[in-house]
């Protein structure tokens, strides 16, 4: 308190006592002073876990000579394409995948219910088992997919993940199988929260069948759909365990995403850590757009997730 | 048929369209079925194929999966006894790696739960002014995908010494899980009267009996919502395990897992044995409190 009465020393007390009054708001005494002990940890925890960590990323990033080296890899060109392929087919095929489940879901009867109990498996279940066994089931040679194949139809299947095409495809799928029950659950209840007085009046005036989804329930849950694929952009952006676990990145480095290439060969295998920040940080001009138009919306409409 | 037809001859011509469009409803709704149907086969095959390849090597006999069946001449449960008794030397610290795993999960689960609390008692209720600044700083570490800063804070952790603790990982995963839990103890606590907290304050309630007398009890539904989120958010992580806690003491099941990926002569069979054990934990949680917990997911989110 001392202290903070010689800065303010030079100031007219009035205004002291007004900004302070601000800062305290309606609270009197100890109990501004409890107020602040209680968000003391989370600012704690940010400030050391969030801001620290970022500030040193950027730091070690900061090197321009970084970028010449990242951008004449042709190891690092390969992963932003895959990136980008990840991207388009990953987000739009699982979204839209739950958008019309979430439409079957409704259907009434215990059968619906019961497969959506099974069907929000591959989500409960943890990534790291079910991507292993995806990654044992594409095996050429031994694998499920193969074994199956050849069983019921005689056909002799690929060896799944020596292409890179083929690798990069069963990643992007093992993702859609993991994620679509989680964006469907959520779509599923925006579908419910639509009060059923609005399609009874949409029924009056004609609207059924494919005119009552485009019509009625899409506008209604275009928002919300919107929101979605920006989280799950950015969610996916992110996304470490279904490449390094289908594919391992491999055949030779070509499906790695940028989240896998930076920590587990430019960090874990080159031993330069500063080359996997630069790499993931090329997402930068991509990911700060997103954060700032999905912060905006989930504030304005009050959408959390 | 024939007979319905038969029937509807002799009937006025007024009752045929509606006879008509009854059998094209009847159809129509056969249709559907049908394909409802079809879905349904798809969806299930879909999803329960690489859940059934776990469960079809854990039950092999031999470690060797280089097999061209699609069923297992003589499944066995061996592998789960090998595992529940560390009865190979891959799965020597299967029990203790299982003892990090639930200290790691019940860890985060505490400190979310406590932290999330407390931040959300101050902002919501005690409307601390400019709460909306923590607020933010919450929405947008819920934004940033955790693996972007998995380098620099691995090499943070390195420096201070902080590697093969666990709490260097449980500080990553509460940083990560609380801005969650304070959207939902937010939302949550506008159903709960401010009212409430003033007659306690009027009685002479410090701020810190209200959050204990008051506040927890009337917010137990959104904490086992969070609380589950939690546990198996920290149970199923893996990245950050992965990097930092790497030796056999110090080391969960999921990295135990990985770390078998990695070997060439790995017994597979004791492998998804031991994913199963490690799976079923979570899977339990998941669907005990599953009502409470998509209630907790979708609250507000269908709002947007």
């Amino acid at each position: 308190m001392t202290t903070a009465s010689a800065i303010d020393f030079g100031r007219p007390a009035a205004r002291r006592q007004s900004l302070w009054r601000y800062w305290r708001g309606g609270l009197q005494g100890s109990e501004f002073t409890w107020a602040v002990a209680f968000i003391v940890p989370y600012v704690a925890v940010f400030l050391a876990f969030v801001v620290y960590p970022a500030f040193y990323g950027l730091w070690m990033g900061s090197n321009p000579s970084l970028y010449a080296e990242v951008f004449s890899d042709p190891i690092y060109l390969n992963t932003v394409v895959n990136t980008m392929i990840f991207l388009a087919f990953g987000v739009n095929v699982k979204l839209f995948l739950a958008l019309m489940l979430s439409g079957f879901f409704m259907r009434p009867g215990w059968w619906t219910k019961a497969l959506l109990l099974i069907f929000v498996l591959p989500w409960a279940v943890p990534a790291l088992p079910t991507f292993i066994s995806i990654h044992w089931m594409l095996n050429g040679e031994w694998g499920l997919v193969n074994n199956a194949l050849y069983i019921l139809f005689g056909i002799d299947g690929p060896s799944w993940l020596n292409s890179r095409w083929l690798a990069l495809g069963s990643a992007i799928l093992s993702h859609v199988w993991k994620w679509t029950p989680f964006w469907t659950v959520i779509l599923l209840a925006g579908r419910m929260s639509i009060p059923q007085e609005i399609y009874d009046a949409a029924k009056v005036d004609g609207a059924t069948g494919l005119k009552r989804f485009t019509h009625v329930t899409f506008p209604l849950l275009a928002n919300l759909y919107l929101v979605l694929t920006l989280l799950a952009t950015i969610f996916l952006l992110g996304d470490f365990n279904s490449v390094y676990f289908v594919t391992g990145g491999g055949p030779a480095n070509s499906t790695h995403l940028l989240a896998t290439l930076g920590v587990v060969r430019d960090m874990l295998e080159l031993g330069k850590p500063q080359l996997g920040v630069a790499a993931v940080m090329s997402a930068l001009p991509l990911l700060i757009p997103l954060v700032i138009i999905l912060m905006r919306k989930l504030k304005t409409s009050e959408a959390q997730l | 048929m024939t007979t319905i037809t038969a029937d509807a001859r002799p009937r006025s011509a007024a009752a045929r369209p509606a006879e008509r469009m009854r059998r094209a409803a009847r159809r129509w709704r056969y249709l559907t079925n049908a394909g409802a149907a079809v879905v349904s086969v798809v969806l299930l095959v879909w999803t329960l194929t690489p859940i059934y390849n776990i469960v079809m090597v854990s039950l092999e006999a031999e470690g060797d999966v280089a097999v061209t069946h699609i069923w297992p001449p003589q499944p066995s449960v061996e592998s789960f006894w090998v595992v529940l008794t560390e009865g190979h030397w891959y799965l020597e610290a299967f029990w203790h790696q299982f003892g990090n795993s639930v200290f790691l999960a019940a860890m985060v689960t505490l400190f979310v739960l406590l932290i999330g609390t407390l931040t959300t008692f101050s902002i919501g209720r005690m409307r601390i002014r400019n709460g909306w600044i923590i607020t933010n700083a919450a929405l947008l570490t819920y934004v940033i995908p955790a693996s972007f800063l998995a380098i620099p804070f691995y090499l943070i952790m390195n420096r201070y010494g902080m590697q093969n603790n666990p709490w260097s990982v449980i500080a990553v995963l509460v940083t990560f899980a609380t801005p969650y839990a304070i959207f939902i103890f937010l939302e949550y606590g506008r159903s709960i009267p401010l009212e409430l907290d003033e007659s306690a304050r009027i009685d002479g309630a410090s701020p810190i009996q209200i959050y204990f007398r008051i506040y927890l009890p009337l917010m137990a539904p959104a904490l086992v919502a969070v609380g589950t989120y939690a546990l198996l958010l920290a149970w199923n992580e893996y990245l950050y395990q992965f990097l930092l806690l790497s030796n056999d003491r110090s080391m969960t099941v999921a990295v135990a897992l990985g770390k078998f990926l990695n070997s060439d002569v790995a017994p597979w069979n004791y492998m998804m044995a031991t994913a199963i054990v490690y799976a079923l934990p979570p899977i339990a949680t998941y669907y005990m409190f599953r009502g409470r917990m998509s209630a907790g997911l979708t609250m507000g989110g269908v709002k947007g």
